[in-house]
């Protein structure tokens, strides 16, 4: 089955050859579902690199493959689609790399994908790239599969049809890849045959677009013809041009789309019918099918996806503590040791500032690779398309779309990686959403501020002997979050204009066992894209803050620190608390606490004083420093203890020497931090994900806007 | 091309009364007569689901909608506004 089929013979000489320049690019290109991933990964293994297509959201994976002992060739992993028609924004990077021939990465070779047990509609594709005559190899994957269906391809025939070497891989074992190297090792040519015929009374003006722009071929002027509007490296005269010509000529793009695929079709059922044969009449789907009845169920597929969720929740929430408090104190000790060998402002810099910050990018790392193992395991099975199909209709009438579900779970325990779970979405349009809203949901790292909070004002009663006052008040925090982000997300549907149109048609593919390689090469990519793009940015914003606490203008943290030791005398205080005595001293004298008193008069209708105002800018850091800043400037020394922040935070006064933690306060804080975003990991994520600092910034402005608004309200309400 | 313009037309027309892949019970067969949205008809096609193929309704999800057709061998999810498009024979 695996044999190599000699390529067939040359008749057209071809122009770019791939030993011509130093490393030839090779763009990998299939449907969706059609193995292309695996393939990818078979051929590049860990030499990936994850890197932008210009000016979209679009992930733009390379690989260098290692065809012969001594040659190399640079693969490009371009995002999976079943025609050259772009339906959304995704798919349109594919016409900006292939539709122009002067672009940096434009391909020498392609391999295109195809899923033997669905050959018909995957040659769509392929007729359609035969057409645009770029030398090609077809991989034919899933042949096992396809026989298990009772599908026998007669692979001389096709190759004979295709006019193209067609190479049988298997995406599971990785046979064929060899073949396939040597193959791509060689000079591949242009395709021989052709499978569209450009209707006569078009031709004219197809071949006036062909010559102005100089194209090799017809049918890539037909494209321009088709799609001048989406190109992207057309100029505004070129688009002007294509645009007159196509009026005059009463060019119908849609008609003559649709039957271009029409008379693809036809063209592929005749050549197949000579190439595959079909013994079995009924397709043999019998064990999805029968587990989609239980999947899929009424009551058993809810209960099986809240099971599902609950348990990656689990993982991430508690699983993923264990790593994470290692990583912490990995760090602490580190910090620890460095500080008894060298003293010193730089020093302090690269304790506290630099292993920090770095300490506070890896422990986002157990959470990211937890998740992505499980989504990759969900999408890889299938069951993320039962996911979809379960919760389209209940997450629509939000604006959100049956994928994310997943998300928005997962928002419960931090929404860094959450919000990198998005990319399962296609729609440009619902991923922006539930990017924008995710944030909402209550994470773990507002879960100090709401314990502490709570126990400061909400008395410890029970009702009916178990209903404890202080749980309700907590699941209501998290009640408010979620329904913020869902009515957001109604607001934002509403907002967002998009030319781009949904569609929600999609493959349902037949329940597999996960591929673990490629389990295991998403959970390495989603990590290395955190904390190389991501992490860069949080990093900077933690030295940026480190140094606004620990710096202050002129010598005024020397002086306020003379002044805090010179109080210890007159103070009887354990060794804890004197430090922490003249570390909030410290504090008060530094930018931030300069900055704290500048935001005073902003914060003060919420009920805040300077010394919040501290713990909001540090906080900003990650949400759970708040615990930390108030312990320091309120002079705690046991910032660990619970009950000792408590006790002290209640003994602090206003200054009519009343109780200054007011219900009013606590909850004015508790709404706050439900709603703000208070959290630059996030920012930076989402910064990443979108590419660009538009979405970041809205989000700020809006969550912020939010939680100052509430807060102002709950607070006025409550005093 | 001409006679796809003139299905899409005739399609119009017909919209109302004619039956479509929505008013399929679970487990019936149709052949696919026209499309009727004519951007979501690029990628129906593309899909697979072509005048003159058969269609069968797989499932539906718990809460109706979306679906699960079968189509040209394989297994296609789509929202019910969008089987709606699809008239049968």
């Amino acid at each position: 089955m695996s044999q190599v089929l000699a390529p067939p013979p040359a008749s057209v000489p071809h122009t770019t050859t791939a030993s011509s320049r130093k490393v030839a690019k090779i763009a990998l290109i299939g449907n969706p579902n059609s193995g292309k991933s695996s393939l990818f990964n078979h051929l590049t293994g860990l030499n990936q690199k994850v890197g932008n297509f210009p000016g979209v959201t679009v992930d733009k994976k390379t690989g260098i493959s290692q065809l012969t002992p001594s040659l190399k060739a640079q693969v490009i992993d371009l995002p999976g689609t079943y025609s050259l028609y772009p339906k959304s924004l995704d798919e349109k990077v594919i016409i900006d790399l292939l539709h122009d021939k002067k672009a940096d990465s434009y391909p020498d070779a392609l391999i295109i994908t195809a899923d033997a047990a669905n050959l018909k509609r995957n040659l769509l594709l392929f007729t359609q790239l035969a057409d645009l005559q770029i030398p090609a190899v077809l991989a034919l994957n899933m042949m096992d599969v396809a026989e298990k269906h009772g599908v026998k391809i007669d692979l001389a025939e096709l190759q004979q049809e295709l006019g193209v070497p067609v190479i049988p891989v298997n995406g599971r074992t990785g046979s064929g890849l060899a073949a396939l190297k040597i193959l791509l090792s060689q000079e591949l040519e242009a395709p021989k045959s052709t499978f569209f015929q450009i209707p006569e009374h078009l031709l004219v003006m197809v071949r006036q677009i062909r010559y102005y722009f100089e194209l090799s071929n017809d049918y890539l002027a037909w494209h321009y013809a088709h799609q001048y509007h989406k190109l992207s490296f057309l100029s505004e005269d070129d688009k002007q041009y294509i645009g007159e010509l196509v009026k005059q000529y009463g060019f119908q793009s849609q008609a003559l789309q649709a039957s271009e695929t029409i008379d693809r079709y036809t063209r592929i059922n005749g050549l197949l019918l000579d190439a595959m044969r079909v013994t079995k009449a009924e397709n043999n789907e019998q064990f999805s099918n029968k587990l989609d009845q239980v999947l899929t169920h009424k009551v058993f597929g809810y209960l099986i996806f809240f099971g599902v969720l609950f348990m990656i929740f689990q993982a991430i929430f508690a699983w993923a503590a264990y790593p994470m408090d290692l990583i912490d104190t990995g760090v602490a000790t580190l910090n620890a040791w460095i500080h008894t060998q060298a003293d010193g402002p730089l020093v302090d810099l690269l304790t506290d500032g630099v292993l920090a910050g770095l300490g506070g990018v890896l422990i986002f790392i157990p959470q990211i690779a937890l998740l992505f193992a499980f989504i990759a395991i969900l999408e890889e099975t299938g069951y993320m398309a039962r996911v979809t199909f379960l919760m389209d209709k209940i997450m629509r009438k939000f604006g959100l779309n049956g994928k994310s579900v997943v998300p928005l779970i997962s928002g419960v325990a931090c929404a860094v990686p959450a919000i990198m779970a998005t990319r399962t979405i296609d729609s440009w349009k619902d991923r922006m959403i539930t990017i924008f809203v995710t944030p909402l949901m209550s994470c773990s790292a507002r879960l100090p501020i709401y314990t502490i909070m709570i126990a400061l004002v909400v008395p410890e009663t029970y009702y009916l002997g178990f209903l404890s006052l202080q749980g309700l008040v907590l699941m209501s925090l998290y009640l408010i979050g979620f329904l913020a982000a869902i009515f957001s997300a109604a607001l934002l549907k509403w907002v967002l204009k998009t030319k781009e149109r949904s569609y929600f048609i999609m493959e349902f593919p037949t329940y597999k066992m996960p591929r673990w390689k490629n389990v295991g090469l998403t959970i390495v990519e989603k990590v290395k894209a955190f904390v190389f793009q991501a992490g860069k940015v949080i990093l900077a914003i933690s030295v940026i803050l480190w140094v606004l606490s620990s710096y202050g203008p002129g010598n005024a943290m020397q002086q306020a620190e003379e002044r805090a030791t010179a109080e210890l005398t007159t103070l009887d205080l354990n060794e804890a608390d004197a430090e922490a005595h003249i570390g909030g001293q410290k504090l008060e004298a530094s930018y931030a606490g300069q900055f704290g008193k500048f935001i005073e008069p902003a914060i003060r209708p919420l009920g805040y004083d300077w010394k919040i105002g501290i713990a909001l800018l540090t906080s900003f850091a990650a949400r759970e420093v708040f615990v930390g800043t108030i312990s320091t400037i309120y002079s705690v020394g046991d910032s660990e203890n619970i009950s000792t922040v408590k006790e002290k935070l209640m003994a602090e006064k206003d200054a009519n020497g009343q109780p200054f933690f007011t219900p009013a306060r606590a909850f004015s804080l508790l709404i706050f931090y439900v709603f703000a975003m208070q959290c630059m990991s996030t920012l930076a994520v989402v910064y990443r994900e979108t590419k660009g600092w538009k979405w970041p910034i809205l989000q700020l402005l809006y969550m912020t806007g939010l939680a100052y608004g509430s807060a102002f309200l709950v607070f006025r309400l409550f005093s | 091309m001409q006679q796809f313009i003139k299905s899409l037309n005739k399609a119009k027309k017909v919209q109302e009364q004619q039956k479509s892949v929505r008013d399929m019970k679970i487990g019936e067969k149709g052949i696919i007569c026209c499309l009727t949205d004519p951007e979501m008809s690029l990628k129906l096609l593309e899909m697979g689901c072509i005048p003159g193929e058969e269609v069968k309704l797989n499932s539906r999800a718990p809460l109706g909608d979306p679906i699960t057709i079968i189509v040209n061998d394989y297994t296609l999810s789509l929202r019910l506004d969008e089987a709606a498009t699809i008239k049968l024979k």
